[in-house]
């Protein structure tokens, strides 16, 4: 597991543009909902179709405003970690989370009501392939090559050799 | 600090743009979502100040203080039940099952909701059933916490006990204007069922009662005029949002035993339970049947059928908000096509009410439009939703708890705007839904259809509340503090009309005309319209 792969400069290019695109459709959503008040999660979640008294329990009163700010901080927090290269191990981990409670509440599963969706799907939905995507961000982390934390790896390299 | 430099000595502007590459995408994305959130909020508010409709709940009836009420019930069925939880009296049975359900399903908040309710300062001191059952089963439950209630065996003692200020009457339809008359006539206050009566001939001798006393309030239990959809629907008219309103379209779409009158008929029901000629009044003597008495809306002889039961649900909620008054032509047709079980009122029903002269107003040149049809269309023998529509040369309006506008795409008001994009016709121009951040737990399909058409609930504030809770309250209230009800004689007395002109119609096969200058239903030369709408062959 130790042992290092080297990647191609196209491979870690794929991998950074895997990146920013999941980091800018994360950061849009979050910009969306910042900036429309009446946006709640608590339709999503009431009408839930798997685990519904977790989700129910998100949806009442005493939660749902809660839930909508981390929902929204954590669009924000993950997009902008994933554009900016900072954090992104942490930030991929929320991602997944998130990811999943969208597809957990309203899950493809055979024999579940699908709602009204854009495309057909059977266990396999664009969330769970999102999440999927964070996992690849996080197994390989490319901050270094474009990102902030490209700042932080030079200084450590500099830092050492002087 | 010369350390600091030194840390950045290594550092290329190449490595800055690739540390910092991420701004600008940042700056884009934030930017590209700021402006269309704003742009679509500008485009929204636009939109609504141009139609400027007031979503405003109506001003809450009067204080309930002062020395408590002293209320009858006549007729503890079905629905006297639920007016009696309106008014605040549950039967230990219904809170019971309320609690077993509401552990069973924590959405049920039936029990929650009755809970909260406010105190309308009442006491429920007389009831009359002539069926000993239910008469019992009031006695038992409403005997305890400091109110006491007494039985009475006919109508006519309870309304003479001197022991009631007002009375509820929720009995089968040919004893709704005997009965509201004789309270009236005592100077007691009436609430009164729909359709307020079964013949012609009572309307107008309800409605001579009530204007001889003024003192007495009488209300109809058209429980929707509280629903706040249709306040707001008003408003949408008021600023003349749909234009020329051409048609309307409601409709009746059931398909189950409930919602057919198949009611449950009670296994102690016999004659010696049950007051039989009581329950008769005027009409035509038979021997005793459980059938008839319990399922009373399937026959002309004590009901009214989808005209007189359905319909006047639908034109009522028109009426509320559109105030069109009694259809100048009323054509009927029909028949008993999916409960031939021996009724005689029919299943299926379509009734279409003409104005010629009716107008909310329009876009287009004077002169060019004028006259509506309200078209009625029951069904008991499928439920696919067909809503109630309002269509205007402008827009189009979904009425329900929610109401939903949407543009015409040959609109002549909204043409520039669906020119220049800022309308579009297959999007809602204006959509009011007070529970949009709710789901509210309805127990049957009937329940269903009658929640859909705002009859069950409606909202304050986003809180759901019951409206015949709040219909009831108004009427409390005109007796304590004064004013008119919302659904009052007059209102009664166009839906009753129109409900009667509908049965007729079907009956006789023949468009049946009203005469607006002598307030009469025109009749062929020794015709008697009364018996045709009773009459039980037909």
């Amino acid at each position: 597991m130790s042992q290092t792969i080297k990647l191609t400069t196209a491979q870690t290019s794929g991998l950074v543009i895997l990146r920013l695109f999941v980091g800018w459709h994360f950061l849009y959503e979050g910009v969306i909902k910042l900036y429309s008040p009446s946006w709640t999660a608590k339709g999503y979640l009431l009408s839930a179709t798997y685990m519904k008294n977790f989700f129910q329990w998100l949806a009442g009163e005493s939660m749902i405003s809660i839930v909508d700010t981390l929902n929204i901080a954590a669009l924000l927090i993950v997009g902008l970690g994933l554009i900016l290269g900072y954090k992104t191990k942490l930030v991929s981990i929320i991602g997944i989370g998130l990811l999943l409670m969208y597809y957990f509440a309203h899950p493809p599963f055979p024999g579940y009501p699908q709602g009204i969706t854009e495309g057909s799907y059977w266990i396999i939905n664009k969330n769970l392939i999102e999440a999927a995507a964070l996992m690849v961000i996080f197994l390989f982390p490319t901050s270094k090559v474009l990102g902030l934390e490209r700042l932080w790896a030079k200084k450590n390299v500099q830092a050492s050799t002087t | 600090m010369t350390n600091d430099k030194k840390l950045f000595r290594g550092f290329s502007r190449r490595d800055l743009l690739k540390s910092l590459a991420g701004v600008p995408i940042i700056g884009a994305v934030w930017y590209a979502g700021l402006s269309n959130t704003e742009k679509a909020k500008l485009e929204r508010e636009f939109l609504l100040e141009k139609l400027n409709i007031k979503a405003t709940p109506p001003p809450a009836s009067g204080p309930m203080s002062g020395e408590p009420l002293r209320v009858g019930l006549i007729g503890f069925g079905i629905r006297g039940e639920q007016l009696m939880r309106s008014l605040g009296f549950a039967t230990n049975e219904w809170l019971e099952d309320m609690a077993k359900s509401a552990l069973e399903n924590p959405n049920d908040k039936r029990l929650e909701d009755f809970k909260a309710q406010e105190n309308l300062n009442v006491k429920l001191t007389a009831i009359c059933d002539i069926f000993d059952v239910r008469a019992e089963k009031a006695l038992r439950s409403f005997n305890s916490n400091g109110n006491s209630c007494k039985r009475y065996k006919s109508h006519l003692e309870l309304i003479n006990s001197g022991e009631i200020d007002a009375v509820i009457i929720a009995t089968p339809d040919h004893w709704h204007a005997p009965m509201a008359k004789a309270a009236v006539e005592a100077g007691v206050h009436v609430y009164l069922e729909k359709p307020m009566t079964h013949t012609i001939q009572e309307t107008y001798e309800l409605r001579d009662a009530v204007t001889k006393n003024p003192d007495v309030v009488f209300a109809v239990g058209h429980q929707h005029r509280q629903t706040q959809s249709f306040l707001t629907a008003m408003d949408a008219i008021s600023k003349n949002t749909l234009g020329h309103i051409s048609m309307i379209m409601t409709t009746t779409n059931r398909n189950d035993d409930n919602g057919a009158w198949q009611y449950e008929i009670h296994p102690e029901a016999s004659t010696a339970t049950i007051d039989w000629n009581e329950f008769l009044g005027n009409a035509p003597k038979i021997p005793f049947n459980a059938e008839h008495f319990f399922r009373w809306r399937k026959w002309w002889a004590y009901g009214s059928g989808l005209s007189g039961d359905l319909l006047t649900h639908d034109y009522d909620r028109i009426n509320c908000i559109l105030k069109m008054g009694i259809p100048k032509y009323v054509t009927a047709s029909g028949g008993i096509y999916t409960h031939r079980d021996g009724r005689n009122v029919p299943d299926v029903m379509h009734i279409n009410m003409e104005f010629p002269d009716f107008t909310t107003g329009g876009s287009q040149e004077a002169g060019k439009e004028k006259g509506m049809t309200m078209v009625y269309s029951a069904t008991l023998g499928n439920q696919f939703d067909r809503g109630t529509l309002l269509m205007g040369h402008d827009a189009s309006m979904e009425l329900g708890n929610t109401l939903s506008i949407y543009a015409d795409p040959r609109s002549t008001k909204y043409r520039e705007m669906i020119k220049e994009g800022r309308i579009d016709p297959k999007v809602p121009i204006y959509q009011y839904d007070p529970s949009a951040n709710g789901v509210d737990a309805v127990t049957s399909a009937t329940a269903k259809y009658f929640a859909d058409k705002g009859l069950l609930w409606t909202y304050r504030d986003g809180k759901r509340v019951d409206s015949t809770f709040l219909h009831i309250r108004e009427w409390l209230s005109c007796i304590r503090n004064g004013g008119t009800p919302s659904c009052g004689i007059q209102e009664g007395f166009e839906e009753a009309i129109t409900a009667h002109m509908g049965g007729l119609s079907y009956k006789l096969g023949r468009r049946i005309e009203w005469d607006e200058a002598n307030e009469q239903i025109l009749a062929l030369p020794g015709e008697d319209l009364d018996a045709v709408l009773l009459n039980n062959e037909v």
